[in-house]
């Protein structure tokens, strides 16, 4: 699961959309992988501004990146090419190959395995 | 100006769609002057030639694109439309390499008859040699014949003239070739449900799908959209409920973390349009509330081999979870979640709403519905916040299947739904129940009076 994805996804769980608790989901036992991709800035450009930058921030360290800066890159920051690579780096060349996401709300966690999340529940949870 | 687009001659309702939907992505102002079901011609009104090889590039139904240089239902009504509309054209290609040919749809013509055809527009004063390879420039006279889809081949006249003939120069050849480039034949991970290349490209195009973009397939199977999408160079993500369907057999992995959907994008050379799959059901979907997709592609499951299920117990009824060696049984390897059989209007809902709270504005929904031959024209699903932009159809004798395509309206627009789709899902809690077209299918769609009730599970 790439950390662009972690930033789209939270809790499967009805009851947990509304708590603030369960965004973002939080890494745990993550093998990460970097794989080298073609740079395609007018992608990052375009997602950027869809980014939940709080919840990425809080992924980023969880991974053991960098620390992003405290606000997010808007306008002309966004042509900024060493920004832009930064961010792809980040966004689409990162994957976490085996580990965890966890629920802050509800403590369920999610699988991933081969780079695959599962996010399907058990009928108790649905 | 007016271009000439020869068109395929098949899956005819989705070809002014495409074009529609390519002009719209190019921002190209696109007039359909001319369109007929039976003809493979079509005329259409384009601000320049840059415009006509921009949109034909991209099309998919459609094989190239000419500049019109005259029309008519006779050669003399033809020639006298080349002659009012082009001379001050015809000293531009006094010295060019030039080719000349004779194109004809449902009809023939000898090599000789096509010889005095092409010399009767000797008084275009072309001096340059005649090159039947590579010409700099080359022109092709389109006679459209009555065709038996029309009246049937006793019933047509001995030696017929042609309905309409057009004179175009050739400007430039479509993306049709794409539809070999990704042949299900050749393609290294199908399952017999997947989508053939060329819909699936279509369907990509109706979304307008581009480079920068983000698409998402709800229902991803082997991954037939992805694909055709990122060939457009858009980003994709996909989900299934059924993770084996993307991941594949244990038995033919080939070595670790090979994903078997993964395989196609190196097959293609887009490994770098691939953002993630992920298992989950659209019904119970982890993806937020927010707008941060620029289209949804997707052929949702019909629900006829295995009827459709999301997740939950059957019935209803609450299963506790059991602890087996120490861990829960549902964080155990292996696990399959229980599911339940779902009704086919309710799963279509799920997904206008999906579309309707994750498509940016203006993001497309573009989305394949199977229905019976007899309830094609019956209004579609609809949603306020989306609007529907066309609709095609596919048929295959006694059913069909339709591509939607919606789109996400700004906020504070709202599309009239009082014409929508009102069929509710009957009560009930088996499959065929809850399905309607499966309950159809099985009975091989003969009207429900005619035909005994079916409990086929």
């Amino acid at each position: 699961m790439k950390v662009i994805t972690a930033n789209f996804v939270t809790c499967a769980v009805k009851e947990c959309k509304t708590s603030a608790q369960s965004f973002p989901l939080h890494f745990h036992d993550a093998e990460l992988e970097m794989s080298e991709l073609d740079f395609q800035p007018e992608f990052i450009r375009n997602v950027v501004p869809r980014i939940d930058w709080e919840a990425l921030r809080v992924t980023a360290n969880e991974l053991g990146f960098p620390t992003l800066p405290d606000v997010k890159p808007e306008g002309d920051a966004l042509n900024d090419e060493q920004t832009l690579k930064d961010l792809h780096r980040l966004l689409l060349e990162t994957q976490v190959m085996e580990g965890k996401l966890k629920c802050g709300n509800c403590g369920h966690e999610y699988v991933i395995k081969e780079g695959i999340a599962n996010f399907l529940l058990p009928s108790h949870l649905v | 100006m007016e271009y000439l687009v020869r068109l395929a001659q098949w899956h005819q309702s989705f070809r002014v769609p495409e074009l529609q939907a390519v002009a719209t992505y190019l921002g190209i102002d696109l007039e359909i002057v001319f369109y007929d079901d039976f003809s493979p011609y079509c005329i259409v009104k384009l601000p320049d030639e840059a415009a006509a090889r921009a949109l034909i590039a991209r099309s998919i139904l459609a094989k190239d694109i000419f500049e019109l240089w005259g029309q008519g239902t006779n050669y003399e009504e033809l020639h006298a439309d080349v002659k009012k509309r082009t001379p001050h054209l015809w000293s531009k290609y006094l010295n060019v390499t030039f080719g000349f040919d004779v194109d004809t749809y449902s009809g023939k013509r000898s090599q000789t008859t096509k010889k005095e055809i092409i010399l009767s527009f000797k008084y275009l004063g072309f001096q340059g040699p005649i090159r039947l390879k590579n010409p700099e420039q080359s022109w092709l006279i389109m006679e459209k014949y009555v065709s038996q889809w029309e009246v049937p081949v006793n019933e047509q006249e001995k030696n017929p003239e042609p309905q309409k003939i057009y004179l175009g120069r050739y400007l430039a050849k479509s993306d049709r070739g794409a539809i070999i480039k990704y042949d299900l034949k050749k393609r290294k991970y199908i399952s017999t449900t997947s989508m053939d290349a060329e819909l699936s490209l279509v369907t990509a195009n109706m979304a307008l799908a581009g480079p920068g973009k983000l698409f998402y397939d709800p229902f991803v199977g082997t991954g037939s959209f992805l694909v055709a999408a990122a060939h457009f160079g858009a980003l994709t993500m996909g989900s299934d409920i059924d993770p084996r369907s993307f991941r594949g057999k244990d038995e033919e992995r080939q070595h670790k973390n090979d994903i078997a959907i993964l395989r196609n994008f190196h097959q293609y050379e887009t490994v770098s349009k691939y953002v993630d799959t992920f298992g989950s059901d659209l019904t119970n979907t982890p993806l937020r509330r927010n707008h941060f997709l620029d289209g949804i592609v997707c052929d949702p499951p019909y629900g006829v081999r295995e009827g459709l299920r999301v997740l939950g117990a059957r019935d209803g009824k609450q299963i506790d979870p059991v602890v087996i060696d120490g861990v829960l049984n549902y964080y155990r390897p292996g696990y399959i979640p229980p599911k339940r059989p779902y009704g086919f209007e309710a799963m279509q809902k799920d997904i206008l709403n999906f579309a309707a709270r994750a498509l940016v504005i203006n993001g497309r929904l573009v989305m394949w519905m199977p229905t019976a031959l007899e309830d094609v024209g019956l209004p579609v699903p609809m949603h306020k916040n989306l609007e529907v932009i066309s609709v095609s159809v596919q048929s295959f004798g006694n059913w069909a299947r339709q591509l939607i395509t919606y789109r996400r309206l700004p906020e504070g627009e709202l599309s009239d739904i009082s014409k929508g789709r009102t069929v509710e899902d009957d009560r009930g809690v088996s499959a065929s129940e809850l399905n309607t077209f499966r309950r159809k299918y099985f009975n091989g769609f003969q009207t429900e009076e005619e035909s005994t009730p079916t409990t086929t599970p």
